[in-house]
C-alpha cells in the first residue's frame, strides 16, 4: 500500500499551495489530490496531507470528516450520486434508487459486491431542471428514468 | 426586454464575449475612482441575489470603510439550495460575466484577490471557470496591470466537498480557510472580518453577475429594469410539474403565474398546479390562489414567504405535501452542521414527526407539535438553516394544514411514491 504523493501529486500540490496565504487554507483541495492519488481518504492519507502541508494530522482530519464528498472508507470502482431531493423527487427518483438496488445489490451508503458502485443519496447535484439525475464519478446524467439509467450504467465497468 | 445575463456566447470564447461589449465595464470601472464605482453600484439599487436581497452598494460601502487591508472578493458559487441551478447556468454559458463582475469587485473594494467558491458537485463548471480564467489573464483582464491600469487582481476557483451550509457567508469563509464549515457568530460581519480576519466581501455569482451591466450602461438604464424598489433582471429556475423547466432571464417583479404558464409552459401533462414553493426549498410554499404575486423581494414577503434563490419549485394535483415536506426536512437534518442546539435537535424531531405522519403513525396533536418545535428554533439559530428549516414546515401548515390532519386521521390519501418504503411497510391502525 503506498504512503505518500508520487511525483505528480507533489507537483500539484505546490501548485495549490500558491494559491493561498496559509498553509491551512490548502487542505480542501489537497485532500481531493490525496483522494484520487490513495482511492480513499485513508490514515495514510491523511498523514501524507498533514505533512505536506505542515499541519497537524489532528487539523487535516477535521475539516476531512466535516464534508460529504470526501470518502473515509474504500468505493466502488465507479462512485454513483444520486439525489434524491424534493424536484427529483416528484419525477420519480426513488423508483431509481429501488433499480439500482435490485440490479446491481447496491443500497444507500454501501458498494455492490462486485466492487463496480458506491451508491450515494446527494441532496440535490443542481440538476433540478433536468431531473432525475446522478453523477457517476465526474459525469452528469440527466433526464433519467429505469431504462436510461440501467443503459447510461452499462457504460462504466 | 433586455437580457444581460444569459446572453449565450458562442463557445464560451473570450472573443465572442468581448465582441458582445464584454470587459468594457471593466475597462469603464478602472477608469474611475473605487469610491466612484461603489456610489454607481449603490445607485444601482442591486440587491444580493444569494437570497437574503441585501444592498450590494451598502455591503461593499462597509468593506470600503474598513481601514484593514489586504481585502478580498469572496464569490459564492456554492449553489446548493434544492431547486436552484441558475448560477450554474451562468458559469455554463457565460464565465467571462462573473470574472469580470468580480475584477470589477476588486477594483472598488482595492482587493487584489478573489476566490470562486465552487460546490463540490459543479466538477464540469470548474473546468469551464479554470479555461475562462486562463483567457482573461492571457488577455490581461486578470493577473499584474489589468488593462495597463497599473492594478493587480487575481482569482482562483476554491472547490467546496458536499455541505450546503457552505452557501451561509461566514460558513463559506471558515471552510475556505481550510476549516469545518460552520457559520460563525455575527458580528463581526464578513466586511470587517472575513477571510483571515481581513475586510471580506461575500457576493453571489448572479449578484457578481450583474455588475458588468451596471458599470456599462450605467445605474440611470438598471434602475429602469425591473420592479423599481428592486431593480435589474432575475434569473428564475424552474423545476418540478411544469411543461418547459429550466433557467429564465426575466424582469424582477415577474409574477409567479407569467413564470409558470408562459414561460415554462404550464402543468405537466394537462394537470392542475396544487402548489409552488418560489424561491428554493427554504422558502415558504405558495398555494394557487397567490401565483399572482410579483417576484420580488418584497411582495413575495408579503404573502409570507421569501424570494430566496428564485427557485420556483412547481407541483401537480398528485404531489403528497407531506411527503415533500418530509424530503425537505432530511435535506435539513441532514445538513444542518451541528453548532446550535435549536438547528441540530430541531431538524432532526420534525423529520421524525413527519415521518410518522406519513407512515400512518401520526398522532393527535402532532400538528401542534410541529409548529411548536419550529417556532422554537426560529430567530434562535446562528444562521438562517434553522430558521428556513421552520419556515419551510410552518408554510406547509399553513396552506395545506387539512392534508396533514387527513394523514393523522386516515393516514397517507396518495399512491405509494414508487419504491417509497413506507407504502411497502404500512403500520396497520
Amino acid at each position: 500500500m503506498k504512503n505518500s504523493f508520487g511525483p505528480g501529486a507533489l507537483a500539484l500540490l505546490n501548485e495549490i499551495k500558491t494559491k493561498y496565504p496559509t498553509g491551512r487554507a490548502a487542505i480542501m483541495p489537497a485532500l481531493y489530490v490525496a483522494q484520487e492519488e490513495f482511492g480513499w481518504l485513508m490514515p495514510e492519507a491523511l498523514e501524507a496531507v498533514a505533512d505536506c502541508l505542515e499541519l497537524p494530522e489532528m487539523t487535516v482530519r477535521s475539516t476531512a470528516t466535516f464534508y460529504s464528498m470526501y470518502r473515509h472508507r474504500k468505493a466502488g470502482r465507479n462512485v454513483i450520486r444520486i439525489c434524491t431531493n424534493v424536484s427529483c423527487m416528484v419525477l420519480g427518483a426513488r423508483t431509481l434508487k429501488g433499480v439500482l438496488e435490485g440490479l446491481y445489490g447496491v443500497a444507500p451508503g454501501g458498494v455492490s459486491p462486485d466492487g463496480r458502485f458506491s451508491l450515494e443519496i446527494a441532496d440535490c447535484i443542481g440538476a433540478c431542471g433536468s431531473g432525475p439525475a446522478m453523477l457517476v464519478n465526474d459525469d452528469l446524467h440527466t433526464g433519467l428514468d429505469a431504462k436510461k439509467i440501467i443503459e447510461v450504467l452499462e457504460n462504466y465497468k | 426586454m433586455t437580457r444581460y445575463l444569459l446572453d449565450v456566447v458562442e463557445n464560451r470564447s473570450i472573443g465572442e464575449y468581448e465582441r458582445a461589449g464584454g470587459y468594457q465595464g471593466l475597462g469603464k470601472a478602472l477608469s474611475m475612482e473605487p469610491g466612484q464605482v461603489i456610489e454607481e453600484v449603490k445607485k444601482s439599487g442591486l440587491r444580493g441575489r444569494g437570497g437574503a436581497g441585501f444592498p450590494t452598494g451598502m455591503k461593499w460601502m462597509f468593506a470600503a470603510g474598513d481601514p484593514k487591508s489586504p481585502k478580498y472578493i469572496a464569490c459564492n458559487a456554492d449553489e446548493g439550495e434544492p431547486g436552484t441551478f441558475k448560477d450554474k447556468a451562468i458559469l455554463d454559458e457565460n464565465p467571462h460575466l462573473l470574472i469580470e463582475g468580480m475584477a470589477i469587485a476588486g477594483h472598488a473594494l482595492k482587493a487584489e484577490l478573489g476566490y470562486i467558491y465552487l460546490r463540490g458537485e459543479y466538477l464540469k463548471e470548474k473546468d469551464i471557470l479554470e479555461t475562462a480564467i486562463s483567457q482573461a489573464r492571457a488577455s490581461g483582464y486578470l493577473g499584474e496591470n489589468i488593462m495597463g491600469s497599473g492594478k493587480r487582481f487575481d482569482v482562483h476557483v476554491h472547490l467546496g466537498a458536499g455541505a450546503y451550509i457552505c452557501g451561509e457567508e461566514t460558513a463559506l469563509i471558515d471552510s475556505l480557510e481550510g476549516k469545518r464549515g460552520q457559520p460563525r457568530l455575527k458580528p463581526p460581519f464578513p466586511v470587517n472580518s472575513g477571510l483571515w480576519g481581513s475586510p471580506t466581501i461575500v457576493n453571489n455569482v448572479e449578484t457578481l453577475a450583474n455588475l458588468p451591466f451596471i458599470v456599462r450602461e450605467g445605474a440611470g438604464r438598471y434602475v429602469r429594469i425591473g420592479d423599481p424598489g428592486c431593480p435589474g433582471n432575475k434569473l428564475f429556475p424552474v423545476s418540478g410539474h411544469v411543461e418547459r423547466p429550466g433557467v429564465y432571464e426575466l424582469p424582477m417583479g415577474t409574477t409567479l403565474r407569467e413564470i409558470i404558464y408562459e414561460h415554462a409552459g404550464g402543468i405537466k401533462n394537462g394537470k392542475t398546479l396544487k402548489a409552488v414553493i418560489p424561491g428554493g426549498i427554504s422558502a415558504p410554499v405558495l398555494p394557487p390562489g397567490l401565483i399572482d404575486c410579483p417576484m420580488d423581494f418584497v411582495s413575495v414577503q408579503k404573502q409570507g414567504s421569501m424570494l430566496g434563490s428564485g427557485g420556483v419549485m412547481v407541483f401537480d394535483e398528485d404531489t403528497c405535501i407531506v411527503r415533500v415536506a418530509h424530503r425537505a426536512l432530511e435535506f435539513f437534518e441532514r445538513e444542518s452542521c451541528g453548532k446550535c442546539t435549536p438547528c441540530r435537535e430541531g431538524t432532526g424531531w420534525l423529520r421524525g414527526i413527519l415521518e410518522r405522519i406519513e407512515t400512518r403513525q401520526g398522532r393527535e396533536g402532532d400538528i401542534r407539535l410541529l409548529e411548536d418545535v419550529s417556532k422554537n428554533i426560529t430567530g434562535n439559530t446562528f444562521c438562517p438553516l434553522g430558521d428556513g428549516a421552520a419556515a419551510a414546515v410552518l408554510g406547509f401548515l399553513m396552506h395545506f394544514r387539512e392534508e396533514f390532519a387527513e394523514h393523522i386521521k386516515n393516514g397517507c390519501p396518495f399512491g405509494p411514491d414508487d419504491l417509497n418504503p413506507y407504502h411497502y411497510n404500512p403500520v396497520q391502525p
